[in-house]
């Protein structure tokens, strides 16, 4: 008998068992609620003391060196650098975005972060100042946090941002309706906003802290990809908990999971926890090692956070002179 | 050579892993056995009790979701920790009682074996005293010990270190939180055990220590909403039936010992128990598929 | 797109303070043994880490002897509360030593740091610590208000968890009251010397825990010997056999924790990534080399391939290295007669039928490492089906209806271990009631803990270690014929 070595390639036609769905039948799902439910609904199983484990493993991957420089640069350069307080001015604003484009003033070598992340009416500052830089401009909307408003209202929200020229929108689901198992009313909001967004691309905002448990956050992974997410994301900030380990790792499967059916490529963003250097590599680990290391990439994988880029700036600067650097030498704009 | 003038110590209650006055105000002047002043103690007020209750509530959320694992190194510590300072409880012990040095000594021993012996129990009372029910149904049941919550203890008079760890070891090893009372005069002895109980990774309010008088204190705490248990062996026997009938105002468990307290005695498992609920679970099991038939 | 490359991130060798020469452990001295010198020898570069002094059959004698004494004269006059301290003393030393106990037995095991560090060691702790508590305790196991030890115990123990098989042997035996001589595997002797160090430290009684390095003939020495009055045997079912033959009609007490088969079940409605998590624990935790490794996974057939391909995709991220790489998931195997045997089962599986996937990992290139290994459509009569491999290699087969995964899973004459993946609670219930294995982990896999009993049965061997049934194995609770 000859040995066959099978070939580890999964062929997406196959992918029908646990998700439920092979690519043709995917785009059906979302026609109607009845067809909706029965397909969230029948998507696999989350054990969270599973998913706690495996995370908690691979937090105590161990990067050092050169591979930590390259984390650090590229964890920098998938900065969504974020303000959102009713404080915010324009010069707030203008602030933000300048440390956004030169993190470390001493070291212009340092990447520019991805994008800065403001409310719809301080667009036009952001773009304004970052114009010609690359870093894109995201804009929350729909009645950011809380999603409380009128289809109507979260519309002009989304517009309002998008003329001014938000390259990005970070939308929020309507969490009241996904708790009362009404998903085809989330559906049909993320289509609309979507529409709504131009060319803008769209994060789908699922607040996983309200979610609650590791199922529903599956589901609503799943459910905003079928609407057409560009990216889902877990949190406003605004609540804890926020960005989790665990919940970004269900996220992530479900990016993989939908590009072995489908073919295509969906992006990730954690957002609101992430503080230190430490919890970003391990964030990076974990897109490495659950969904594959074509998403490390800003344009796939983003951070939502403020603090980080400090602590990332002077790991960055530790790293290059050879002993720990101290908050004085940051710049806090 | 002009002998050196010493720092005194002020002696203050413990309350949510914090040493500090009492709200009140107010101290007792507390002397050694031959009348010599040692220090203003705090003297606890009912307030001071209800912020232990809050401290104590807050402490048992933490202190029972840590393994059981966890809690016994916990509290193998605080063994370690008084070991520690068996110096200084024995002359504590001495000034307040006038005991030799050889009672006091045998007091911190036993003091800090019980610490241990409770250390042990933390991950085998679900062993000992839970069970798999063997029900005549297709379900398998189980019945596990949980903590009942905060339990307020008052300590035997005589044995002033012993007697707080007695109260605290068994109600602690069982994922409850704690607010002690001791008399005002033990104030120093209390003093040291609370620096022992900070120093041992024991999460903020799961033992608080109040020196006051039991009279003023006990009677709101037994009737407090949220205290679930009541130890009266360092209550004398008059207000034990007072505090035992204010208690049943809100179905507290209350302890009485039967027995005067035996230092010497082994610790048993009666106060173990005593402040430890019984959770029964049930879930089908059945046959794994229609093969196996009906379990009906 | 980046490859993440993980530079090596070694833990350093230093730190394990391997010494050159190792001596036995005998009356409380570390003394030189009469038999010849073993060679330890690194697993993960194959170069040579040290030499021990083995013991002759004399030493057994003499060890014997002095294990009787400790226990007429000290041990078994101690109260339970001063054996107990003795015991928590030990536990506190293992965790002050933990980082040099990891690093050194990952030098002398190949396993890796990760595991070691984060398992191995501190469950070894956990397990005197806990036992400890128990010393005092022993009216409450429901053997009467004093139950006695049982006096002298003779313990040998296996390479694949030497620290940790050391802990589960020791410390059951001297809460109970009784006294020790116990023989590591020839070629892992490096770290129970260094706990043997910590007992001394800990101030624990001369001759209460005595430690023989040697090779085969020195074990069997042991536990033929007629001044043991308990034998405790962890290795192969083979050489467990062959003590059971030589004790019998001796009536010294005897239990056994031998080899498994262990079935991971894995039905449709499974939380499929944290199976295949299990899946992957279950058989690539060090090195598969474990007697309840859930060797053989039946996975419904109606969700075969999807799973496979999740698990292959995932077990072609482990990374495989030297042990002291703390980005190792799997080390090396124990020796190279280990990776010989493993070889050849895993060849005859394809030579049987069996379709072979072997990850794409790049291994080092000294060293005795394995490339994760799945074997396919395998069926029941396979010799991979029924043989323990004990290797990084997982035999497949399929299932249609739960009767069926359950007839397969109990179709050995093992009966160590079991998993069962599935999101319904009654299933995962009813299932574990009808499998024939001492231990059942439902949508989990190599979870242990000094509370929970672990052992087997059929030929998985006798008797239960960990809780209270892994104490009542070191006393005397015979009470047949007693009113």
């Amino acid at each position: 008998m000859t040995s066959a070595i099978t070939s580890s390639a999964p062929s997406p036609a196959t992918q029908t068992s646990f998700a439920g769905a092979d690519s043709a039948s995917l785009r059906d799902v979302g026609a109607t609620a009845a067809s909706l439910r029965h397909f969230l609904h029948g998507l696999a199983p989350v054990d969270p003391v599973g998913v706690e484990q495996r995370a908690a493993g691979l937090a105590t991957r161990s990067v050092k060196r050169e591979t930590k420089r390259t984390l650090i640069d590229l964890a920098i350069s998938m900065v969504d650098l974020t303000t959102l307080e009713g404080a915010d001015t324009a010069g707030k604003v203008r602030g933000l975005a300048r440390k956004a484009v030169r993190p470390d003033p001493d070291h212009p070598d340092t990447p520019s972060a991805a994008a800065v992340c403001v409310y719809p009416d301080v667009v036009p500052v952001a773009v304004e100042a970052l114009a010609g830089t690359g870093v894109k401009v995201a804009s929350v909307a729909t009645a950011f946090p809380a999603g409380r408003s009128s289809l109507e209202v979260k519309l002009a929200d989304t517009r309002l941002a998008v003329t001014a020229g938000a390259d990005e929108i970070d939308m929020v689901i309507d969490r009241a309706a996904f708790l009362a198992g009404d998903y085809l009313r989330v559906h049909d909001q993320i289509v609309a906003v979507k529409q709504a967004c131009g060319t803008a691309r769209l994060k789908v905002i699922l607040e996983t802290g309200e979610l609650a448990t590791y199922d529903n956050v599956r589901r609503a992974s799943w459910l905003a990809l079928l609407a057409g997410a560009d990216f889902i994301k877990t949190s406003t900030g605004k609540i804890a908990p926020a960005a989790t380990l665990p919940v970004t790792q269900v996220m992530l499967q479900a990016v993989r999971d939908w590009r072995s059916i489908t073919g295509e490529q969906r992006a990730v963003k954690p957002a609101g926890g992430i503080r230190t250097t430490k919890d970003a590599v391990r964030y990076l680990v974990l897109v490495h090692e659950v969904a594959g290391p074509e998403w490390l990439d800003p344009h796939w994988f983003r951070f939502g956070a403020s603090s980080v880029l400090n602590d990332l700036v002077m790991q960055r600067r530790t790293q290059l002179a050879g002993h720990y650097s101290g908050p004085l030498y940051v710049t806090v704009d | 050579m002009a002998q050196r003038v010493t720092v005194t110590k002020t002696c203050k209650l413990y309350i949510g892993g914090a040493l500090a006055r009492s709200e009140s105000g107010r101290t007792v002047r507390v002397t050694d056995h031959q009348g010599e002043f040692m220090a203003n103690a705090a003297l606890a007020s009912r307030k001071d009790g209800r912020d232990a209750v809050v401290a104590a509530r807050k402490g048992q959320v933490a202190w029972a979701s840590a393994t059981p694992y966890n809690r016994g190194q916990v509290m193998y510590r605080m063994a370690e920790m008084m070991e520690g300072r068996r110096a200084e409880l024995v002359q504590a012990l001495r000034d307040l009682s006038g005991l030799s040095v050889a009672r006091a000594s045998r007091e911190v021993d036993l003091a800090v074996d019980s610490l241990v012996h409770h250390a042990g129990w933390t991950d085998k009372l679900a062993t000992v005293m839970g069970s798999v029910n063997a029900v005549s149904s297709p379900f398998f049941s189980y019945s596990a010990p949980e903590p009942t919550g905060v339990v307020v203890a008052a300590a035997p008079a005589e044995h002033a270190l012993l007697g707080l760890v007695s109260a605290l070891a068994p109600v602690v090893a069982g994922g409850n939180a704690v607010v002690l009372v001791t008399r005002a005069e033990a104030a120093c002895v209390a003093a040291v055990l609370a620096e022992i109980l900070a120093t041992s990774d024991l999460p903020a309010g799961v033992v608080n220590l109040l020196t006051g008088h039991a009279a003023e204190v006990l009677p709101h705490l037994a009737a407090h909403g949220d205290v679930n248990g009541l130890d009266l062996t360092g209550v004398d026997a008059g207000l034990r039936a007072e505090l035992g009938r204010v208690a049943a105002g809100t179905v507290k468990r209350v302890h009485v010992p039967r027995r005067p307290f035996d230092p010497e005695a082994a610790p048993g498992t009666t106060r173990l128990r005593a402040f430890l609920e019984t959770k029964t679970v049930w879930h089908p099991t059945g046959a794994p598929s229609l093969a196996g038939g009906s379990s009906y | 797109m980046i490859h993440l490359d993980y530079a090596a991130a070694p833990e350093a060798a230093s730190l394990g303070r391997v010494r050159e020469r190792y001596q036995m452990f005998l009356g409380g001295e570390f003394v030189d043994g009469h038999g010849p010198d073993l060679v330890s020898v690194n697993p993960s570069d194959e170069t040579t880490l040290s030499t021990v002094s083995s013991a002759s059959a004399e030493d057994v004698n003499t060890a014997v002897r002095l294990a009787r004494t400790a226990y007429e004269d000290v041990w078994s006059r101690l109260s339970g509360l001063e054996r107990g301290k003795y015991l928590f003393r030990i536990a506190r030393g293992i965790a002050e030593r933990s980082r040099e106990l990891a690093v050194l037995e990952s030098l002398d095991n190949g396993k890796p740091i990760k595991e070691t560090r984060d398992f191995d060691v501190p469950a070894a702790a956990q397990y005197f610590f806990s036992y400890a508590g128990w010393a005092d305790k022993l009216q409450h196991l429901g053997y009467g208000p004093s139950p006695s030890a049982l006096g002298v115990a003779g313990q040998v123990i296996p390479w694949n968890f030497p620290l940790l098989m050391a802990a589960w042997k020791i410390a059951p035996a001297l809460a109970a009251g009784n006294t020790v001589v116990i023989k590591p595997a020839e070629t892992t002797s490096l770290s129970i010397l260094v706990l043997a160090e910590i007992m001394a430290d800990a101030g624990l009684p001369a001759g209460v825990v005595n430690v023989l390095p040697g090779a085969g003939d020195i074990g069997a020495a042991l536990v033929g010997h007629p001044g043991i009055d308990k034998v405790a045997f962890t290795g192969s079912t083979a050489v467990g056999k062959r003590i059971q033959t030589e004790l019998a009609g001796t009536g010294r007490r005897l239990t056994l924790e031998l080899g498994g088969k262990g079935a991971n079940i894995v039905f449709d409605d499974a939380a499929v990534d944290q199976a295949v998590e299990g899946v992957v624990n279950g058989i690539f935790f060090n090195q598969g080399q474990v007697c309840c490794a859930g060797s053989r996974l039946l996975v419904q057939e109606s969700v075969a391939e999807e799973l496979l391909d999740r698990l292959r995709a995932r077990v072609a991220t482990l990374r495989v290295g030297h042990a002291l790489d703390k980005n190792t998931d799997v080390g090396a195997v124990n020796s190279r007669a280990q990776l010989d045997k493993i070889t050849a089962l895993t060849q005859s599986g394809v030579d049987e039928g069996a379709q072979r996937w072997v990850s794409p990992c790049p291994l080092p290139e000294t060293g005795l490492y394995v490339a994760p290994t799945i074997l396919t459509d395998a069926s029941p009569s396979m010799r991979v089906s029924r043989e323990e491999i004990f290797g990084p290699v997982l035999t497949t087969l399929t299932f249609r209806t739960p009767e069926e995964a359950i007839a397969k899973a109990n179709n050995t004459p093992y009966g160590l271990s079991a998993g069962v993946w599935t999101d319904k609670g009654s299933r995962a219930m009813a299932v574990a009631g009808a499998l024939r294995a001492g231990v059942v982990w439902n949508n989990t896999f190599n979870r242990f803990d000094p509370a929970a009993a672990f052992g087997g049965y059929g030929e998985s061997g006798f008797g239960r270690e960990g809780g209270p049934y892994g104490l009542a194995a070191y006393l005397d609770t015979d009470d047949e014929g007693v009113l």
